[in-house]
């Protein structure tokens, strides 16, 4: 990456819940290390997320849901980021999402899950380590 | 590993072709001023001059992207396409920034008509307004109607962003003290349309009459004399006044001066690519000159003054690129 480059990443709430309290902690942690965070706030469809994965070309999504409708919203979220062509896209998770779940999703796109009171810097480097080189 | 391969053409021809991936690729290489973004740009260049351009500047949280949000929303229904291109600021201790324009407009999200970028100011006064011109110039080859770009608040660097725009709406909002902070950051004389948001604030009267005050000051026969309109854009209230107000401007740049006007930002934009091509291209290349460093002992020393080692580089460079030149 040149000098001027920056990891664009994008912090969404998918679905219906409102507590963006994790969310918001997340995208101003990725801030402070330097990135450059999109957020979009609450109630996302995954069809609003994907689309501004494309157009602000992220280099990571960070989905904060306290739901229990992940099960139902990632899967959705995967699907549309391959037909978009952005599968290489790295997709993390936060909020309340079961350990049976997470191995679930992980064979379908999902990259790894940041409970609450994961230090924010546990997320920040693997976030670095882990977006794929352009 | 993998590797990206950027192909040139293949942007280019993406773009062209109005697809999004090749659009949003496009303006990252802008924004890391790679060489294949530049390369694209040019060949880009060709297939611009259609799409109208309104600049949103003013003090932060006085409406500026909810108020774009309802012109895109409109335009959106008469038909037109809309591109955005969002300002926010880039924090000077970390380097990051948080880039939260597109909450105002998630309702656009979706539409295939409209193309949102959120762009950071990333530092470097000139690199913006480069930047920025050429996402414009991008958005305009996919063939957007109108390209909106928001700037992140009231100050000298926004105005020199926002010179890409044809029409340059102010917004204020009562009660914030804005007409004095309009006058110190030059937007009086860029404004074309004034426009005080939050309008079911109290003092919102009074505000418009300050502004009209100022504008007065500044009037000259025969020019534009940009309007006031209130808004209230969270609801939606004065917006299609200011559509009414921008279509009045177009008409009237066309009306006076629609050959100059052209010349006229020719000359703006080939300003910016001199002040690109000849500081930071021309200070990239000098510094990887080996006597660059020993200038600087000079400097250091008080042996030689800096203006006279900046002659010097540059004497040499040009003698070098004659040389060059004159190889067989």
């Amino acid at each position: 990456m040149s000098s001027r480059a920056k990891l664009r990443v994008l912090v969404a709430k998918p679905g219906l819940d409102d507590h963006d309290r994790g969310a918001k902690v997340i995208a101003r942690a990725f801030r402070d290390a330097g990135m450059e965070v999109i957020y979009t706030g609450l109630r996302q469809t995954p069809e609003q997320i994907v689309n501004t994965a494309v157009q602000e070309d992220v280099d990571a999504i960070a989905l904060s849901i306290l739901s229990g409708a992940h099960m139902t919203l990632f899967p959705r979220i995967f699907e549309l980021m391959r037909k978009e062509g952005i599968g290489d896209v790295l997709v993390i998770g936060g909020g309340i999402i079961p350990d049976e779940d997470v191995s679930e999703l992980k064979k379908i796109g999902l990259s790894g899950v940041f409970g609450p009171g994961t230090p924010t810097s546990v997320v920040v480097d693997y976030v670095v380590q882990h977006v794929r080189r352009r | 590993m993998e590797a990206s391969v950027i192909k040139v053409d293949q942007l280019v021809e993406g773009v062209l072709k109005d697809d999004r991936k090749a659009i949003a690729r496009l303006i990252s290489l802008i924004e890391n001023d790679s060489p294949e973004g530049l390369s694209a740009v040019r060949l880009l260049y060709p297939h611009t001059g259609r799409a109208y351009v309104i600049g949103v500047t003013g003090p932060a949280g006085c409406g500026k992207s909810t108020l774009i949000y309802r012109l895109a929303s409109e335009l959106r229904k008469k038909g037109k396409t809309v591109g955005v291109v969002a300002i926010d600021p880039t924090s000077p201790f970390s380097g990051g920034a948080l880039l939260g324009d597109r909450i105002r407009m998630q309702n656009l999200s979706t539409d295939e008509g409209v193309y949102i970028r959120s762009m950071a100011t990333r530092g470097t006064l000139g690199g913006l307004a480069k930047a920025t011109a050429d996402a414009v110039r991008v958005l305009d080859a996919s063939g957007k109607d109108v390209v909106f770009v928001e700037t992140s608040g009231a100050g000298q660097s926004e105005v020199d962003v926002i010179k890409v725009a044809h029409t340059i709406l102010v917004v204020m909002a009562p009660g914030l003290g804005d007409d004095i902070q309009a006058s110190k950051a030059g937007m009086m004389e860029i404004g074309d349309i004034f426009i005080i948001n939050k309008a079911d604030r109290e003092n919102a009267d009074r505000a418009v009459e300050e502004i009209q005050g100022m504008i007065e000051l500044g009037a000259q026969e025969g020019r534009w004399r940009p309007p006031v309109v209130k808004t209230t854009a969270s609801s939606g209230r004065g917006v299609e006044n200011v559509i009414e107000k921008i279509e009045e401007h177009e008409e009237y740049l066309n009306r006076t001066s629609a050959k100059e006007n052209l010349v006229h930002r020719s000359e703006i934009e080939i300003a910016e690519a001199l002040r690109y091509r000849l500081t930071d291209r021309l200070m990239a290349e000098l510094r990887k000159n080996s006597n660059f460093a020993k200038l600087v002992k000079r400097v250091a020393a008080k042996k030689l003054d800096p203006y006279s080692a900046a002659d010097r580089l540059v004497s040499e460079y040009i003698r070098k690129r004659g040389r060059s030149r004159r190889k067989p």
